[in-house]
């Protein structure tokens, strides 16, 4: 079987859709008229339906799994366990170590311990019901804290995944010169990714004993690494397919159905279906590292920061995922886009017993920012000054080291940001006791008559990486071909990289009519039939796909050039191409492209690396990890009733630079999604945990921003071309994510003169009555224009 | 059970129909209509918007018993002859459609919408598609998205079309 809806996805319009304009998506139509195959929608006559035991313990010892009774159920025809992994019994990112059915311990709530293949999904959940698993419950360790104590028995590398020590200048001497100090600690609860379209997939098995897997996910390659290797097949009997990705933001880079619907499939010879519903899928997926930053800053009285320390903890749960990584990431930016000479950065990823966290949008350099930000807003109120103001006199810029060592290299343009929303006129004043009662903080339901309402403006400014870092280099292979139908050049594009819904299909098209000229673009299957595109993730995958296409598309320029030199007997070098039409020196066209290739098609593909990055050192941290930054600031504003703790976000204004707006219309969907989910964290998004059990695994405890809560977001997009990359863009998804939520958090302290040491903000938090006096906090100065 | 339904105008007749089976789940697994999503099946997020007899339903809240003999009408059915109706074209214009997984159910919603109040205010707007959550696009592109489809119809307010 085929995605079908994918093969409507070429676009014959204009060629003038090229780079730098709101050209449509080629997968549109279908999205907005149903048709388009999410991979919650494959269908395969004769399918099964797979569905998963999980454990309702966060830690217990596995005695024994009894599956007799549930096999013996009239429809079911195959319940797996632990026995039955062919190959690799664990998988992991980076690191093999959680298992694909769990045997001997549990180690969180939700893990996997059985499957079950049967002809209706209801057979096979009343069946999973009927599988005896004899647990022996243990203590679960659920604080990160606790973990690193080593006092610990039970959990890996004696709770610690990750120590990250970064070191630059020297911040026990400068603390002597530092005229005004503030610390504070900052945490952060468990964001989730909650994506709309869920886990699942599709698995149907070959007849050479092989598989075929249609699947959401970030990362074809990857997965068809770990599939193989728990499947002992060799990688060519693995073959992946991108179906429709509902959403990701990191929550699709680990695997979740893959390796278990593909043992169904094998196991019964049919093809099977599975598909997570909104309770599994809070426990199928990894969830945003929580957070403990300890801050401490030192500046002159003057507003120079000397030095910055900080020590964050990530509680990275039960299994590796990328927590590693995660950490790093945290700790490159944990003292924010500032230079400063002194930093000491102290960073520990964590096991315990809390479901396993991952890479979400961000990772960990959300946490950092959070935690720095605010330690910035404290400062300024220490030293009587406006928080821009302080934010602008230590702005980092080009040429400056990062506390890993590394300058600054490409635009860093944080000042012309911050004008920008110091620039910007504020919203207008809302007189809640008179207006519309929809508009106050709580909406209609709001009891009070607004007496109590104060507005608030904060500030907040984030910096990180784009692309994998720290010696993780990737590539990133398209193919692109071009032959006539009906007398039109036709150019079809081939690349594994997933379309989670940021538009790199657009891209793509984009870019191929702007280097050949060519107006239809047809664009296939994302699968594991091209070398690896790398993973729609760490805001990298535009640029890399873009270097790619690009690549091919001059390799295929080329070619027809060439062979309309050999044609016409005149150097390739005088041709050039535009899409229909080869032209000579003089600008005249001299052959079409239709009588050069006849039935003949012209094809390449290309591998396009970014420049070398190292890991940094373990002692101080140091290295040349990057291969480029992107920066973005928020202006929040905010009106809090402090007698009922409602919030109402007013305002979100952005300002961000981008290299080249690629897209403009996407970009800004980027910006306002990244936005709204910062404003989410700030505000309502917390997965709650008793015991390292979910108490909220549903859209009715577990709530997302919706139409209601969500401000006008007037923004900025600078373009200052990256001189790395292709076209000088830059990544754009996470950037937005990073200080939307900080910029909340000042501005419900500049609202309320509470600290509010703790994100998401809690209503209680907020009643002045009971948050208590000695919760205020110095308040800032107004900015002196 | 057996269920007769019209559903965008074809009729229906489906038999062994489980008592509990929702709405949602009969479009998508016995009619075959899978443009209605499922994100959590409890209502909360109005991906799986449909119109009931011309009343917009979460489909995932209404047992599949419960429309016998009704007209459903769902985001395949909103065009004639499987076009682009002006509220979809809407929002692919207005950058309205990221990862798509709501945009069906947000569709549903923003045409029942637009047929109730041709020239919705923005607070009207956004309560009536507050019962739709989408995670990638802030809602703001959404929003133009609507106001781009009642701008369209311009002073004939009646090109929205009324509810099915
Ligand atoms: S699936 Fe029906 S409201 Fe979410
Ligand atoms: S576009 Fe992805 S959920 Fe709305």
């Amino acid at each position: 079987m085929t995605v079908t809806d994918t093969a409507t996805r070429s676009s014959a319009s204009a060629a003038a859709d090229g780079v730098g304009v709101s050209a449509p998506r080629p997968d549109g139509v279908p999205k907005v008229d149903g048709s388009f195959v999410y991979s919650s929608d494959e269908y395969h006559d004769g399918s099964l339906w797979g569905v998963t035991l999980r454990s309702p313990h966060p830690r217990a010892r596995i005695l024994a799994i009894d599956t007799s009774q549930a096999a013996g159920v009239d429809g079911v025809r195959c319940v797996l366990t632990h026995e039955d992994v062919p190959g690799s019994k664990l998988f992991g990112m980076n690191t093999y170590d959680q298992p694909v059915l769990a045997f001997d311990e549990v180690r969180y709530q939700g893990e996997p311990v059985a499957v079950v293949a049967a002809t209706h999904p209801e057979i096979a959940r009343r069946a999973c019901e009927l599988i005896v698993v004899d647990y022996e419950e243990l203590v679960p360790v659920t604080n990160p804290e606790i973990a690193l104590s080593g006092q610990v028995e039970g959990l890996p590398q004696g709770g610690l995944v990750r120590h990250v020590r970064i070191r630059h200048g020297d911040v026990d001497e400068a603390r002597a010169t530092a005229e005004v100090t503030v610390k504070g600690r900052y945490e952060m609860g468990t964001q989730d990714p909650a994506f709309l379209g869920p886990e699942s997939g599709l698995a149907v098995p070959l007849g050479d004993g092989g598989v075929e897997l249609y699947v959401s996910t970030q990362d074809l390659h990857r997965d068809q690494r770990q599939v193989a290797d728990c499947l002992d097949l060799p990688l060519d009997r693995v073959r992946l397919v991108l179906s429709g990705v509902g959403g990701a933001f990191g929550g699709k880079e680990d695997l979740n159905v893959h390796i278990h619907a593909c043992m169904l499939a094998l196991s019964t010879g049919r093809p099977v279906r599975m598909v997570y519903g909104r309770e599994e899928s809070f426990f199928g997926h990894v969830h945003r590292h929580p957070a403990i930053a300890d801050v401490e800053l030192g500046a002159t009285r003057s507003g120079r920061l000397v030095f910055t320390r900080v020590r964050l903890v990530l509680d990275g749960g039960a299994y590796t995922s990328t927590s590693q990584v995660v950490i790093a990431n945290g700790c490159y930016f944990a003292a924010g886009a500032y230079d400063v000479d002194n930093v000491e950065i102290d960073g520990y990823a964590t096991y315990t017993n809390n479901p396993p966290c991952g890479a979400m949008r961000g990772f960990g350099a959300v946490q950092s920012c959070y935690a720095i930000e605010s330690a910035m807003d404290r400062l300024a109120a220490a030293l009587g000054m406006h928080p821009l103001e302080l934010r602008m006199r230590n702005a980092i810029s080009e040429g400056d080291l990062l506390p890993t060592g590394q300058p600054v290299d490409g635009p860093a343009p944080v000042q012309e940001i911050l004008s920008y929303l110091r620039d910007l006129p504020l919203p207008a004043d809302s007189d809640h006791t008179t207006g519309d009662m929809r508009a106050r903080p709580g909406g209609v339901g709001n009891v009070t008559r607004g007496e109590g309402i104060r507005r608030g403006v904060g500030y907040a400014l984030g910096m990180k990486a784009i692309g994998f870092s720290g010696g993780k280099d990737d590539t990133c292979t398209a193919r692109v071909t071009v032959w006539i139908r009906d007398g039109e050049p036709v150019a079809e594009v081939h690349c594994a990289a997933p379309e989670i819904g940021q538009g790199v299909v657009t891209l793509q098209a984009q870019i191929v009519r702007t280097e050949l000229g060519v107006r239809t673009v047809e664009l296939r299957d994302s699968d594991t039939d091209i070398a690896e595109s790398g993973a729609s993730s760490a805001s990298r995958q535009s640029w890399m796909t873009a270097g790619a296409v690009v690549g091919a598309c001059a390799l295929v320029r080329d070619e027809i050039l060439e062979r309309a030199a050999a044609v016409l007997g005149s150097p390739a070098a005088g041709l050039s191409l535009d899409g229909t039409e080869i032209h000579d020196c003089d600008g005249r066209p001299v052959l079409s492209v239709a009588e050069l290739l006849g039935p003949e098609s012209v094809s390449h593909a290309y591998t396009y690396s970014h420049r070398v990055t190292e890991p940094v050192d373990p002692e101080r941290g140091q290295g040349d990890a990057h291969i480029a930054f992107a920066y973005a600031a928020h202006r929040a504003t905010v009106d809090v009733d402090v007698d009922l703790g409602l919030v109402r976000v007013v305002e979100m204004a952005t300002a961000q630079d981008v290299g080249t707006a690629m897209n403009p219309l996407a970009v800004e969907g980027q910006i306002e999604g990244g936005t709204v989910q910062g404003l989410g964290l700030a505000v309502m998004e917390e997965l709650q945990f008793s015991d390292g059990r979910i108490v909220n695994p549903s859209f009715t405890d577990y709530l997302i921003p919706t139409m209601l809560d969500v401000p006008p977001m007037p923004m900025k997009i600078f373009e200052f071309p990256h001189p790395d990359s292709p076209y000088g863009l830059n990544g754009v998804g996470e950037p937005p994510n990073l200080s939307s939520t900080p910029a909340i958090l000042n501005a419900l302290r500049d609202a309320t003169g509470l600290e509010l040491p703790r994100a998401p903000v809690r209503p209680s938090d907020l009643v002045i009555e009971l948050g208590g006096r000695a919760n205020r906090r110095a308040s800032a100065r107004p900015l002196q224009a | 059970m057996k269920v007769n339904v019209t559903v965008n105008g074809v009729d229906h007749s489906v038999d062994h129909v489980w008592a509990l089976e929702s709405l949602l789940d009969f479009l998508r697994e016995r009619i075959g209509l899978r443009g209605t999503k499922n994100a959590c099946e409890q209502g909360e997020c109005g991906s799986c918007s449909v119109y009931v007899d011309g009343v917009l339903v979460c489909s995932c809240l209404v047992a599949a018993g419960q429309v016998e003999g009704c007209s459903v009408v769902t985001v395949e059915g909103l065009a004639p002859d499987r076009g682009v109706h002006p509220v979809q074209q809407a929002f692919l214009d207005a950058g309205a459609v990221q990862c798509g997984f709501c945009t069906p159910g947000m569709v549903v919603a923003a045409h029942c919408l637009l047929a109730d109040d041709p020239v919705p205010d923005d607070l009207t707007v956004r309560e009536q598609l507050s019962g739709n959550l989408c995670r990638c696009t802030g809602y703001q592109k959404i929003l133009d998205a609507v106001y781009l489809a009642a701008e369209r119809a311009g002073a004939a307010p009646s090109r929205q079309g009324s509810r099915p």
